[in-house]
């Protein structure tokens, strides 16, 4: 027994790393299943208060986000884009990230080849601009003074989808699609509570707590947390994709975390740790 | 008279700022957003500096044939060639068929989503090696993970519904409660260390030369 | 009146369509302008809004056309409101210019059109008093702030409860000497505007003055041009400080990148090539932490975290040696000082948590039992 637990001691983190691997890649290559996505009621709040919208809302997009959380916010956010053109509801896409701005490009031509939505007319990307809150200070007073040309250079001015969008006023609802900072808080912080425009975000697991007191004070109407949220959000719009899928790893991930917290303290019993602060 | 400039700029922008936050009349609030942008112009600058320290560690350790100096040479490479091939597409860099996009494409996109992706693995060593049950405090603390990690996924409902609903409570009402007095805390330390260096109490941050240790 | 004969019947014709004429205005009259529409200046903001608020009786219109004009002007359309919305924030007017509004039922119909408001001016407000709650505590604190200064020139002393993880910082540097290895110094992934970055540099001044006081290497890698230039700075002058500026070297400290995940890739590798017997992670992290708090402790290194990014400490908890949480972090640079002034800081923020605390437990009283006000005067939405 001794022995067994010595062993465990002196384990290589390398297995760690092998088992884990393992148990991520089976279900993605195998494609069984282990559970349904049930959506909790935060996911609902997100679809609903975009269901709520009348046909032919705009919405602004912000997609502030880059490649390193990509497998969590990607999937929301085409998700939301898919459920704001299925809906015919205008989107007007910003990023806040300067490496963003592909990614929220290749959503919306997606999703645009899907729904046959042209660029220009049913939705645009306005692209990165550096400044953070300031941007959205900045938006507050002309969304057109502050992005006076879209990612591909063109004049708003000469854009179908950005006729009459002065300010935030003319903006039925905010989805934000955030990574951390610059995102959702500033956001709220800036826009909701300055100019009221309903609000939904889609945010990394870890900060999704974060968000908790927002959803409850009312000032987000929905909220998204990492690739769970983004699997309940896909389930909701009726096309489960990426994120559904990484579910069933996710879950085979989760139970085998626990299971080496178990063995961890298996593994050390009776040994005494040096006190720390 | 080096010393008393820097702190006597950090006192008047500090107080400036301080009192924009209560005036909302564009007197005050239009000069506080031209403050706000001079500080992204500067930040701007900094960035020139950055590049040019970057490009002289790294050439000199290169030349020197220092430790992995190949390796130099691959970073001094992909800045010039990506700089390169960026500046030389112009308005167009942006277009999903442009080689700038490639870029992104094969070497940034795929790299950056990698070394997140590294979190999973080390969570996982970091688990079996650090979270020990020594006490009833860490004991609770292990319910609540196993209770969390199993309700934030599928396989937590399918086992019960009890467990995601459990596991909603715990973040919403304990975790919630216990954050928000850090939050507290973190929110008075950062007045208080505002003020300490808006005043001039806390001068070392500018590197302004104070004895001792 | 006219010139038009009188009628067998003895009336006078014209005269009649007149009065009916007139009757009928008046009765149209009655019924135009069915309820009135209140202009004022939207309080507390710099000028350039007006607000608007009407209560419209039964049946309501389905849409309104808000239009506006200018004292003497005509009226121009600003916008459509739903019929069952009550109010509207105009924001694109100049400020000192009255205007006047009316709206505009559609489909159209003159019976169910408001008033015309009264000539209302946008007014520039020279204070926020939504913000009046943040005022008197930020009074309270800068008064607790100067009181305890004074205290403490006067000869005060207090003790403060000893954070294990400032005693492990010369621990640390003595130990990476002992070991003949060296220092590596994170100062988060924030730029220098940010307040946890600025707490770091004053931490990062510290520590330097101890490394070149015990001739210990110190790397201090930086995700930002401004942090790479302060920090420089910093190191250099602290170096100075204790007369070792010969022992500095210029590439001590170094601008990485700016990507988040490229610069935690960069100081990994610094991390197992260079093998530092100390880290220090301070400053504000995100995503990265259990990342560089693994490789650091993979390399054997002693590890001090600090931040005040509530997400991240967890992280940090588990895989470091010493963390600071949220204001032990904040707090750290005054508690190495030692310097009395520093230490009255700290304890009126300390002051200012018990007043808190003491609000919220009577605030929660109060509204258990029905009485909002204080919990209203905290609100800040």
């Amino acid at each position: 027994m001794n022995a067994i637990l010595a062993g465990l001691r002196a384990l290589d983190r390398r297995w760690i790393f092998l088992a884990v691997g393992l148990l991520v890649i089976a279900p993605l290559v195998f494609g069984f299943h282990i559970a349904p996505v049930v959506p909790s009621h935060r996911a609902k709040g997100f679809y609903d208060a975009i269901e709520r919208l009348p046909e032919g809302s705009t919405v602004l997009v912000a997609g502030d986000y880059d490649p390193g959380t990509r497998a969590e916010n990607y999937p929301m956010h085409l998700a939301a884009a898919r459920q704001l053109m299925r809906r015919n509801i205008k989107i007007i896409g910003v990023e806040l990230y300067p490496a963003g701005v592909p990614l929220a490009d290749d959503v919306l031509r997606i999703v645009g080849a899907e729904y046959g939505k042209k660029i220009g007319v049913d939705y645009v990307n306005l692209g990165y601009k550096v400044g953070n809150e300031l941007v959205m200070s900045s938006m507050g007073s002309s969304i057109p003074k502050t992005f006076p040309v879209d990612s591909r250079g063109i004049p708003v001015s000469q854009i179908p989808v950005m006729k009459g969008i002065e300010n935030f006023q003319q903006i039925d609802m905010i989805v934000s699609i955030s990574a951390g900072y610059p995102g959702t808080k500033e956001w709220v912080q800036q826009v909701v509570s300055r100019f009221h425009v309903p609000m939904v975000a889609g945010v990394t697991a870890v900060s999704a707590p974060e968000y908790y007191p927002y959803l409850q004070a009312g000032q987000l109407q929905g909220l998204l947390g990492g690739m769970a949220g983004a699997a309940e959000y896909e389930v909701l719009v009726g096309k489960p994709a990426l994120a559904t899928r990484g579910m069933d790893a996710q879950s085979l991930a989760h139970v085998f975390i626990a299971f080496m917290i178990l063995l961890g303290n298996v593994a050390f019993l009776g040994q005494r740790k040096p006190a720390k602060g | 008279m080096k010393r008393e400039v820097p702190i006597l700029i950090t006192l008047v922008s500090g107080l400036f700022c301080l009192i924009a936050f209560f005036v909302p009349h564009p007197f005050v609030h239009d000069l506080y957003g031209d403050v706000q942008n001079w500080a992204i112009v500067v930040v701007g600058c900094t960035y020139v500096l950055g590049v040019a320290n970057l490009l002289r560690i790294n050439v000199r350790q290169a030349q020197r044939r220092e430790g992995d100096w190949f390796y130099k040479i691959v970073l001094i490479a992909g800045l010039l060639v990506t700089m390169a091939v960026g500046f030389s597409e112009g308005n167009h860099y942006s277009d999903v068929t442009s080689r700038f996009q490639w870029i992104y494409r094969t070497f940034y996109s795929p790299m950056t989503s990698t070394m997140f992706a590294l979190l999973a693995f080390f969570i996982a060593s970091a688990a079996f090696r650090a979270f020990r049950i020594r006490s009833p405090e860490a004991l609770l603390l292990a319910i609540a993970a196993f209770i969390l990690m199993l309700g934030r996924v599928p396989l937590g409902n399918a086992i019960h519904p009890f467990i995601p609903n459990a596991a909603d409570w715990l973040m919403e009402v304990p975790q919630n409660a216990a954050k928000r007095g850090i939050l507290i805390g973190a929110a008075l330390g950062v007045m208080a260390t505002g003020i300490r260096v808006i005043l001039g109490l806390e001068k070392t941050y500018g590197g302004t030369g104070e004895g001792g240790a | 009146m006219l010139g038009v004969e009188r009628g067998k019947a003895g009336v006078h014709l014209p005269a009649a369509v007149s009065f009916a004429t007139c009757l009928c205005s008046l009765l149209l009259a009655l019924h135009v302008a069915a309820f009135p529409l209140k202009a004022s200046d939207t309080p507390n903001d710099g000028g350039g809004s007006i607000t608007l608020e009407w209560t419209a009786p039964q049946p309501v219109a389905k849409e309104w056309i808000l239009v506006r004009r200018e004292r003497g002007g005509t009226f121009a359309p600003v916008t459509t409101i739903e019929g069952t919305v009550h109010s509207f924030r105009d924001g694109a007017v100049q400020t000192g210019v009255a205007y006047e509004y009316q709206l505009v039922a559609q489909p159209t119909d003159p019976q169910l059109d408001s008033e015309v408001s009264a000539p209302t001016r946008a007014v520039a407000a020279w204070f926020d008093r939504t913000k009046v709650n943040v005022l008197v505590v930020a009074a309270i604190f800068f008064f607790l702030l100067f009181f305890y200064i004074r205290q403490a020139e006067s000869g005060v002393r207090w003790s403060f409860r000893k954070i294990p993880g400032l005693a492990a910082i010369e621990e640390a540097i003595g130990r990476a000497t002992e070991m003949g290895r060296g220092i590596l110094y994170v100062p988060g992934v924030q730029e220098i505007d940010d307040i946890q970055t600025i707490a770091s540099m004053i931490l990062l001044t510290k520590v330097s003055r101890m490394a070149a006081k015990y001739e210990t290497n110190l790397l201090v890698p930086t995700n930002s041009p401004g942090v790479y230039t302060v920090a420089e700075e910093v190191v250099k002058s602290a170096y100075g400080d204790v007369g070792r500026s010969d022992a500095y070297r210029s590439d001590q400290v170094r601008y990485i990148t700016s990507e988040q995940f490229a610069y935690v890739a960069a100081v990994n590798g610094i991390m197992l090539r260079e093998r530092p017997a100390a880290n220090f992670l301070l400053g504000a992290f995100f995503a990265e932490s259990l990342l560089l708090a693994e490789t650091g402790h993979s390399v054997g290194a002693i590890q001090i975290a600090g931040t005040a990014n509530v997400h991240q400490m967890p992280f940090f908890v588990v895989a470091c040696d010493y963390t600071l949480i949220g204001e032990e972090y904040y707090a750290a640079s005054a508690l190495l000082s030692n310097d009395a002034r520093l230490l009255g800081s700290l304890k009126a923020s300390d002051t200012v948590k018990i007043f808190l605390i003491t609000v919220i437990v009577v605030g929660s009283l109060l509204l258990t039992f029905g009485q909002s006000w204080l919990t209203g005067f905290f609100s800040t939405q």
